[in-house]
């Protein structure tokens, strides 16, 4: 869709493309200002589009009832005459301040967005790997514990332990059986509530001698000297044993998190940012956060109060973008919409 | 309104500390057991807002656990991939507070 390793140059940067940063949009289109939405998402509409396309939302200003997808889809119709842009797909790292006080975002695919604000509407966060309470972990990422398969390759020939039970658990156990030196997949229950035909080839390739099966059965510690050595397995019945293992990869589903927000610097309390009510700005200058991601006394997480937080945030952005001109408020109904 | 008294039940909370304490709660607001406890200041994050989602709000049920409504799929899918979940565990946000839940008792998941 769009090209990667971009430099873009914009008024606001806006982080997140659910409801309420594409409201943002047309809400700083009214006031002359231009804007580049950016979503790690491969499609705009935030929790809207990924998780209830097809709920109706009954708390919309003038809509009884209006589906998820629908609701995105009339505001896209809204921003369309302000012309933003969109940088799908990719995840912001990294917030720079540049010597005149404008920010300079840096997403995960190295597009850069050299902006006057940046309003971060990111809703729940990034989806992150769940990650199990183990002894040692974080201590081996990336020296033999992984999240994901990335590259099934690096796998061959080595000694894998995977652990879950859901589809991903036992799609890599599958796919692995045939390229690692040894599959084992542990899981705490001994029923499989994923796919029954996938359920049923890990139970065969268990019988086959093709996949160490353990049920029941918990990872409790790993081991090793720099790298990943070995493994404590619990399990209901026997004591705790240890085996060993190369690669021990945690498949438990993914659960939101702030990710790389909240190593900008921003005030967080509870997995929030904080901000001024008066204007929804943080405790850094030209930093903005509206929607579900901020908190402050009274919160509501409803769409409707991130509309009203998407306008006063941009009055207030005013000032950043054109320091030199007085903001006087303006009716749509008496001015209409200025487009770009 | 003045709630009476038969819309209030207590549930008891085990803590990660190991303590417990008694949680008065009204039936009669279609409340779930996430929200009581969230805003009674438990470490209940519930990020998703509701939605069996995000699972930060799983609680094992100790004790009245065949007065809950079965969980549903999307709520077994999401026990199903948490690491340290137990057939007592259930998410919070899926439990919608009744009269007969009166002396449930439940254990607030460290994890959460």
């Amino acid at each position: 869709m769009e090209e990667r390793n971009e430099n873009i140059a914009t008024d606001i940067c806006i982080v997140g493309a659910g409801p309420v940063g594409l409201f943002a949009v047309f809400e700083a289109g009214l006031l002359k200002m231009r804007c580049h939405v950016i979503d790690a998402l491969p499609q705009v509409g935030g929790q809207l589009s990924e998780i209830y396309p097809h709920k109706p939302i009954y708390d919309i200003p003038g809509y009884p009832q209006i589906l998820g997808q629908e609701l995105v889809d009339r505001l896209m119709e809204q921003v369309d005459p302000f012309r933003p842009g969109f940088t799908l797909g990719e995840r912001v790292e990294t917030i720079n301040r540049n010597d005149d006080d404008s920010l300079t975002v840096i997403t995960s695919e190295h597009t850069t967005v050299k902006c006057k604000v940046l309003v971060i509407a990111g809703g729940l966060g990034c989806f992150e790997p769940r990650k199990p309470a183990i002894d040692g972990l974080s201590e081996f990422e990336g020296k033999g514990v992984a999240y994901m398969v990335r590259n099934p390759e690096s796998l061959r020939g080595r000694n894998v332990v995977l652990a879950g039970g859901g589809d991903s658990a036992l799609d890599w156990a599958i796919f692995l059986a045939d390229i690692a030196a040894k599959v084992t997949l542990v899981h705490r229950g001994d029923t499989f509530r994923g796919s029954p035909d996938s359920a049923g080839k890990v139970f065969e390739l268990a019988k086959a001698g093709r996949i160490d099966l353990r049920l029941h059965a918990n990872v409790t510690a790993l081991h090793g000297d720099g790298h990943l050595q070995e493994l404590s397995i619990h399990t209901h019945q026997l004591p705790l044993i240890r085996i060993a293992a190369d690669h021990f990869i945690p498949l438990f589903g993914l659960t939101p998190k702030l990710g790389p927000i909240a190593d900008w610097g921003l005030n967080i309390s509870q997995s929030a940012i904080s901000v001024n009510v008066a204007d929804y700005s943080t405790n850094a200058d030209r930093i903005y956060a509206i929607g579900d991601i901020n908190t402050y006394p009274g919160k509501l997480k409803l769409i409707l109060c991130g509309f009203h937080e998407a306008a006063l945030a941009m009055q207030s952005a005013f000032k950043h973008v054109y320091p030199d001109e007085k903001l006087s408020f303006k009716y749509t109904t008496v001015y209409g919409i200025n487009a770009f | 309104m003045a709630s009476t008294h038969s819309d209030l039940i207590t549930i008891y909370i085990i803590k990660s500390d190991g303590s417990q304490a008694p949680l008065d709660v009204p039936v009669n607001m279609n409340l779930s057991l996430m929200e009581v406890l969230r805003s009674d200041g438990y470490p209940i994050p519930g990020t998703c807002g509701g939605i069996a989602l995000c699972a930060t709000c799983a609680v094992d049920i100790l004790s009245g656990n065949e007065k809950l409504s079965p969980a549903g799929d999307q709520e077994l899918d999401m026990l199903d991939l948490l690491p340290q979940s137990t057939e007592a565990t259930r998410l919070g946000c899926q439990i919608k507070l009744r009269p007969e839940m009166d002396g449930m008792v439940i254990r607030i998941d460290s994890e959460s």
